[in-house]
This record gives structure tokens, C-alpha cells and sequence, in this order.
């Protein structure tokens, strides 16, 4: 048997990282997608839909990751698909990111002053027009800063996927932490990693909140 | 889909769960009670302190606010002994949950003491009150005030994030509930039980946050008058 280094350590390591990058994007973006169709439905006019979106965030924000992926990987199990790892952690990432972006979006919706609403309804714009033109842009340029912040979160939420098996670079430190007895070098190794992923989204969340707050 | 759903199990594993929400809920009060004074004492240095202490406690607030809480955990349970540092599950547990909500409460913190109008700084000073009196009694207070809804938020968080430390054996809900599916196989059912019991945990401790938020500023603001 031969030794595992230092360097196979750490080619191994990125490796992994690869998959935890496409399942970062893929919930980042697959949520992004839910997120919009749910605030759609928790800004719109129906009573009703408001309140179904009002409970899924809550619920959603109310209950641990964890919990979503495990329910996730047996829910699905149960409905007879066959599930891998991969489709509950996507599945589970996505529902989760969307509550939290249907959130931060509709904090920049109603931060648009109720003047705009007025003066565009008195222009005889529709409801779709009225968003279409006026809401949504001037509330798209003030999400982008905590949108960008929360993929931190996406980022790191994929650490979780790890605990049902999904092999992203959490799990692989966890099998060279077992294999090479040198726990402290992997996992320091990894939180190196997850930092080189998080903190430049960090950074430029914070340089664009500062952009937005120069230009008021 | 035909699958019978049985939660038949609770009947013999409810002790189980009891004891997970028992272990859950002392992890969050050390966690957040220690977490938020190093919160505190990190805010102080970075906006007030020494500017050596300050660049210090900004290098460990991004370390942690930009790594996930399981690492943070992994590293100090299993990479920490390789420096001599042996810790169990459970201390383990709660020196990670206090190390991750001390950096992000830092930051919470650090913004209401910001956000203190400079003039309170200088009236302080004109009462003869020495630095450490001016914080504790001028700029901690009002600025704790102003930032108590986003701290209890990050209270609860801190609290679901701890659903991981089961990874390290430590005996919470989350481990009620794994160990229970293990045995009856209702993987599902046991899941969906602890969710619904973190669900309520997580209204509860905000509710209870919100309510301690308004009685310690209620009696500082009619003292004051």
C-alpha cells in the first residue's frame, strides 16, 4: 500500500471541490428560478397564495437543512423514485435556496416607495406593466448585494450533502481524514477551500452594498 | 404511492426525542448566552479596541463567517487533538456553536455600535465617564436595542445549524431521531417528527428571545426617563 501526501491530499480535495461548485450553482440557480415564482405569488394580489408562501418560507427557515435533506433523500424514496444522493441534495438545496431568496426579494420590492406604485398607476399602467417597468428594475439594482451574500450560504449549505452520502469536498475530507490519520491537515485543508469559494462572494457582496449606498 | 405511514413508534421512542430536545436546548443556551458576550467583546475590539486586537478579530470572523459550521465542528472534535486539545463530544459541540455565533454576532453587534451618533461618544466622555463606563452604559445598551431582532434571528440559526453536531455523536434531536430509524425503519416518519419538533423549537426560542429583548430595554428606557 502506499502513502497518501500531502499533495494527494490536496489534489483529491479539489477534485471534490468541482462537485460541490455544480451543486452550489445548480441550487443557486434552481432556487433563484423557484424563488421568482414564489414572489410572484407572495406579492400578488391573491390573499390566499400569499399565505401558502408565507408558510413554505416559514417552514423552510423554521426548520434545520439537515432535517429538508434527509426528508428529501426518504421522501422522494417513498414516491418510488429512485434517489440518489445528488437528486435529494439538489432537490432539498433548492426549496431551501428559494425561501430564503423569495424573502430577501420581496424586502427589496417593498422598499420601493409606495409613491412609485402611485404615480405608474396613474399613468394608467396595468399591475404586469406597473412591475414590468417600474417596480422591478429599481428593485432588481437593490437585490443584488444580499443576493450575492446569501450564496455564501448556498455555498456552504452544500457542506450538509455530505451527511447523505453525496460525495462533495465535506465527504472527501472525511474519507482522507479516515484514510490518512491527519485530520487536522484535511480539515483545515477544506475550511481553506470552502474560504477560497465564500470569501471573494463576500467581499464583492459587500463592495456592491457600497456601491448602492454611494449612489443614494 | 402506497406506502402506510406509521407513527405507531412514538409510543416506545418518545424518551428518545425528550432527551435529544433536552440536549438541543442546552446547547443553544450555553451556545448563545457564551456567543453572544464573545460576540460582544469581538464587536468592542473591532470598532473601539486596539487596532491590533481589531485586525485579529476580523481575520477570525471572515475565517468563520466564510467556512461551514460542520468544518468548523470536524476541525475542532477531530483536527484539534493533533495540537494536544482533547475535547468530548459535547464540549466540542458548544465550543463550535459559541466560536460561529461569536463571529456572526460580532458583525450584528459591531453594526448597532456604528450606527451610535458620535455626540453620545462625547457627552459620555463630558460626564467624566471613564471609556469602558461610556460603552457599557451609552453605546452598548441602545445599540444591543436597535440590533435585538437580528441577533435573535441569528440565535435561532445558530440553533438548526446545531442539527449537525449529531454528526459527532453528540445525543441531540437529531440523533433521537437517527437513532430511532435505525431501529424501526421508519426513516421518514422519525425525520419528518424531529422536523416538525425543530419547527416548534424555533418559534418558541424566537418568541422567547424577542420577549427577554423587550423586558431588559423596556426597564432600561424607564430608567433612563
Amino acid at each position: 500500500m502506499s502513502q497518501i501526501g500531502f499533495w494527494d491530499i490536496l489534489t483529491n480535495l479539489i477534485f471534490a471541490t468541482g462537485w460541490t461548485v455544480l451543486l452550489s450553482i445548480i441550487s443557486f440557480i434552481g432556487g433563484g428560478i423557484l424563488g421568482l415564482i414564489l414572489l410572484f405569488a407572495r406579492i400578488g394580489k391573491r390573499k390566499w397564495l400569499q399565505h401558502v408562501v408565507k408558510v413554505y418560507t416559514e417552514v423552510f427557515q423554521g426548520t434545520p437543512l439537515l432535517m429538508q435533506l434527509f426528508l428529501a433523500f426518504f421522501g422522494l424514496g417513498l414516491m418510488g423514485i429512485n434517489v440518489s444522493p445528488f437528486l435529494a441534495a439538489s432537490v432539498a438545496l433548492i426549496l431551501w435556496t428559494a425561501a430564503f431568496l423569495v424573502e430577501i426579494w420581496r424586502g427589496c420590492v417593498t422598499a420601493i416607495p409606495k409613491g412609485q406604485w402611485e404615480a405608474s398607476a396613474s399613468l394608467g399602467m396595468t399591475y404586469v406593466e406597473q412591475m414590468r417597468h417600474i417596480i422591478l428594475p429599481q428593485a432588481l439594482k437593490l437585490s443584488v448585494p444580499p443576493t450575492v451574500g446569501f450564496s455564501v450560504q448556498v455555498v456552504k449549505g452544500t457542506a450538509l450533502t455530505s451527511i447523505i452520502g453525496f460525495v462533495e469536498v465535506t465527504k472527501a475530507g472525511t474519507v482522507l481524514a479516515n484514510a490518512t490519520f491527519q485530520p487536522f491537515t484535511v480539515y483545515g485543508l477544506v475550511a481553506l477551500i470552502y474560504f477560497a469559494l465564500c470569501y471573494p462572494l463576500s467581499l464583492s457582496a459587500r463592495k456592491l452594498e457600497r456601491k448602492l449606498n454611494a449612489a443614494h | 404511492m402506497n406506502y402506510q405511514f406509521n407513527f405507531e413508534w412514538i409510543g416506545t421512542y418518545w424518551p428518545v426525542f425528550l432527551a435529544g430536545i433536552w440536549m438541543t436546548t442546552k446547547l443553544i443556551a450555553v451556545g448563545g448566552v457564551v456567543g453572544i458576550a464573545v460576540g460582544t467583546f469581538c464587536a468592542w475590539a473591532r470598532s473601539l479596541g486596539p487596532k491590533w486586537l481589531g485586525i485579529i478579530v476580523a481575520v477570525y470572523v471572515e475565517l468563520i463567517r466564510n467556512t461551514p459550521f460542520l468544518i468548523q465542528l470536524f476541525f475542532i472534535f477531530f483536527g484539534l487533538p493533533a495540537l494536544g486539545l482533547r475535547l468530548t463530544e459535547v464540549q466540542a459541540a458548544m465550543l463550535a456553536m459559541v466560536i460561529n455565533l461569536g463571529a456572526y454576532s460580532a458583525e450584528i453587534i459591531r453594526a448597532g455600535i456604528e450606527a451610535t451618533p458620535k455626540g453620545q461618544f462625547e457627552a459620555g466622555a463630558s460626564l467624566a465617564m471613564s471609556p469602558i463606563q461610556t460603552f457599557r452604559h451609552i453605546v452598548l445598551v441602545p445599540a444591543l436595542q436597535k440590533i435585538w431582532p437580528a441577533l435573535a434571528s441569528q440565535v435561532v440559526i445558530v440553533m438548526l445549524g446545531s442539527a449537525v453536531v449529531s454528526q459527532i455523536a453528540v445525543e441531540d434531536l437529531t440523533f433521537a431521531a437517527n437513532f430511532t430509524q435505525s431501529r424501526t425503519f421508519r426513516a421518514f416518519e422519525a425525520y419528518f417528527v424531529s422536523t416538525a419538533i425543530y419547527l416548534g423549537l424555533a418559534i418558541l426560542l424566537r418568541f422567547i428571545l424577542i420577549q427577554i429583548g423587550h423586558s431588559i430595554f423596556a426597564t432600561k428606557r424607564r430608567a433612563s426617563r
